[in-house]
């Protein structure tokens, strides 16, 4: 069963980028969720759908993109978006998750309008969609091991600091944190998983593999280091299965990785259900 | 005061703030030595949090000066030796999974710095301070799953942690039980006789504190007093009637029942106290 992934090259780097995305995307996710940001991955998720239609429009005319994964053109579009939902929340001080639906409806809006003077919807789009377990070349997976390497490097880095202001924000700022810096290089850092995690599990299910491990992790880490090695353990458990699965059943790897994770999820609640009570009874 | 040769660890000098038009703190001058543990005391609205703030260089006073151990709090940098205790550390999300050992080891982070990790001495001042707020036994345990007062301990430890100097508290009392709150009161009576640590302590609970402090300082707006407990005690009711009643005068302003809105405040007052 597992073998056949050794045997083409592309399914095998496909399988290793799964593995490191099982890493990555929980890893982000933990931080996403504590800092209350889950709805900014979907937001994100989705402006880099505007890229990669971006880049396939370009293609149609210019060579360099028609070769070029578009994935790239999505990591520009999302870390600008990011930037772009950083401008609003304080645009709308008041109203902050509004930057979430502003960006989010634009960001499929120009897509949609791309794809549509691009070449239509092909099936290309339907594995950028809900992933695609054959899109992953050499190249590209060298490009995924060196972002992850980078991105797990200055979570390591900047781990004290970000765990501070997630936990409290007032007083990490008082011990002198740099809050804002730090918050940026978050959500740049959110904006390029998205780009890698989308080529396996897709556009419209990216932020539940940020978020669906951490929500179950939650209910059983008692310190944030658990939090951390539950989440990524519970992520590379869906995502090796529902690879597998979606090989083997020809599905979409993406629709497949959730299913599990939610299975997943549903487990854990029914085994914590206890001390949902007792924590609602105390 | 407790030992007048001691040096000023705060020197607070014509302080005036306002928010807009809106007058919150008016020349405002006080001087805490080395060693006192001083009760800041004053009803709600009277520009304590404010007054914190400027404290800590989150907001900048309009008039006068602040000096934290002889320095300029514009120009003060080194913030590791001022713990403080925010009135909103406890309100914190209890879902969130973290041990007291992890919270507490926050109170290091600003000290130990950017790109540097925790070391083996670092872990033991943490444990020496979880000790110090007597919180051993929960060492590793979720902080969500503990009562406010045992809460409230874990955040002093978090602020004892970087070995501050000067420890501000705000409110720390809230949510507290009353049986907590005494033994709260112990805890940094003992900081502050055997660690030399000057405590600040912002309450409007009068009653309790007053027990525990060597100064105490009254803030509506003014400093209406600013002194050892000893001289308080003695001008106690006179105190009170100056700072809480200011809101008695607006009231008779605009009532024609005098007598009933004084009595209303001095319940009140009474409610405070308990």
């Amino acid at each position: 069963m597992i073998e056949v992934f050794f045997q083409y090259d592309f399914l095998r780097y496909s399988l290793f980028t799964g593995i490191l995305i099982g890493i990555l995307a929980p890893l982000t996710g933990v931080f996403i969720v504590v800092r209350r940001l889950s709805l900014l991955a979907d937001a994100l998720s989705h402006i880099t759908l505007t890229g990669i239609a971006f880049s396939l429009l370009l293609g149609r005319y210019i060579n360099f993109f028609a070769v070029l994964n578009p994935v790239y053109m999505g990591m520009i579009f999302a870390a600008g978006g990011s930037l772009l939902i950083e401008r609003l929340r304080h645009t709308y001080r008041f109203y902050r998750e509004l930057a979430v639906p502003i960006i989010l409806s634009s960001g499929i809006g120009v897509g949609v309008v791309f794809i549509s003077l691009a070449d239509g919807f092909t099936t290309d789009l339907f594995s950028y969609l809900f992933g695609s377990i054959a899109a992953i070349s050499r190249t590209d997976f060298t490009v995924v091991l060196v972002l992850t390497t980078a991105v797990t490097a200055i979570f390591g880095l900047f781990y004290k600091e970000l765990f501070f202001l997630s936990f409290d924000e007032e007083q990490a700022v008082i011990s002198g944190i740099p809050r804002r810096s730090l918050h940026f290089l978050f959500v740049l850092i959110t904006a390029v998983v998205i780009g890698i995690s989308m080529q396996i599990v897709g556009i419209l299910l990216v932020s539940a593999l940020m978020t669906l491990p951490v929500a179950a992790a939650m209910r059983l880490a008692v310190s944030f280091k658990q939090m951390f090695l539950y989440s990524v353990v519970i992520g590379e458990i869906s995502v090796l299965t529902g690879m597998f699965a979606a090989f083997h059943l020809d599905v979409a790897p993406g629709g497949m990785i959730v299913v599990i994770n939610v299975l997943i999820l549903l487990l854990v609640l029914a085994a914590t259900s206890e001390k949902i009570l007792n924590r609602k009874g105390g | 005061m407790k030992n007048s040769a001691a040096p000023y660890v705060l020197e607070v000098k014509n302080v005036s703030f306002s928010y807009g038009k809106q007058m919150v703190l008016e020349d405002i001058n006080m001087q805490v030595r080395k060693g006192s543990f001083l009760g800041l005391v004053g009803p709600n609205g009277s520009g304590k949090s404010t007054f914190m703030k400027l404290l800590l260089g989150l907001l900048k006073a309009d008039k006068g000066n602040i000096e934290l151990f002889g320095s300029p709090v514009q120009s003060f940098r080194d913030w590791s030796r001022i713990g403080f205790v925010s009135q909103k550390a406890n309100s914190f999300n209890s879902g969130f999974p973290a041990t007291v050992f992890e919270v507490v080891a926050m109170g290091l982070y600003g000290k130990v710095g950017l790109f540097r990790f925790l070391k083996k001495e670092h872990k033991k001042k943490i444990k020496e301070a979880i000790g110090q707020v007597g919180m051993e036994q929960y060492m590793h345990k979720n902080i969500g799953r503990l009562s406010g007062g045992q809460q409230q301990r874990v955040f002093i430890a978090r602020a004892l942690v970087s070995e501050p100097e000067l420890l501000i508290l705000d409110e720390p009392t809230v949510g507290v039980d009353a049986d907590s709150v005494r033994n709260f009161y112990d805890m940094l009576k003992e900081l502050n006789d055997k660690k030399n640590i000057t405590l600040i302590l912002v309450t409007h609970d009068i009653g309790a504190m007053s027990e525990y402090v060597t100064d105490v300082a009254c803030l509506n707006k003014c400093l209406h007093f600013h002194g050892n407990k000893n001289d308080f005690e003695v001008n106690r009711e006179e105190m009170m009637t100056a700072m809480y009643g200011h809101n008695v005068n607006v009231i008779e302003h605009n009532h024609s029942h005098d007598h009933h809105d004084h009595s209303h405040d001095h319940d009140d007052l009474g409610g405070v106290r308990s």
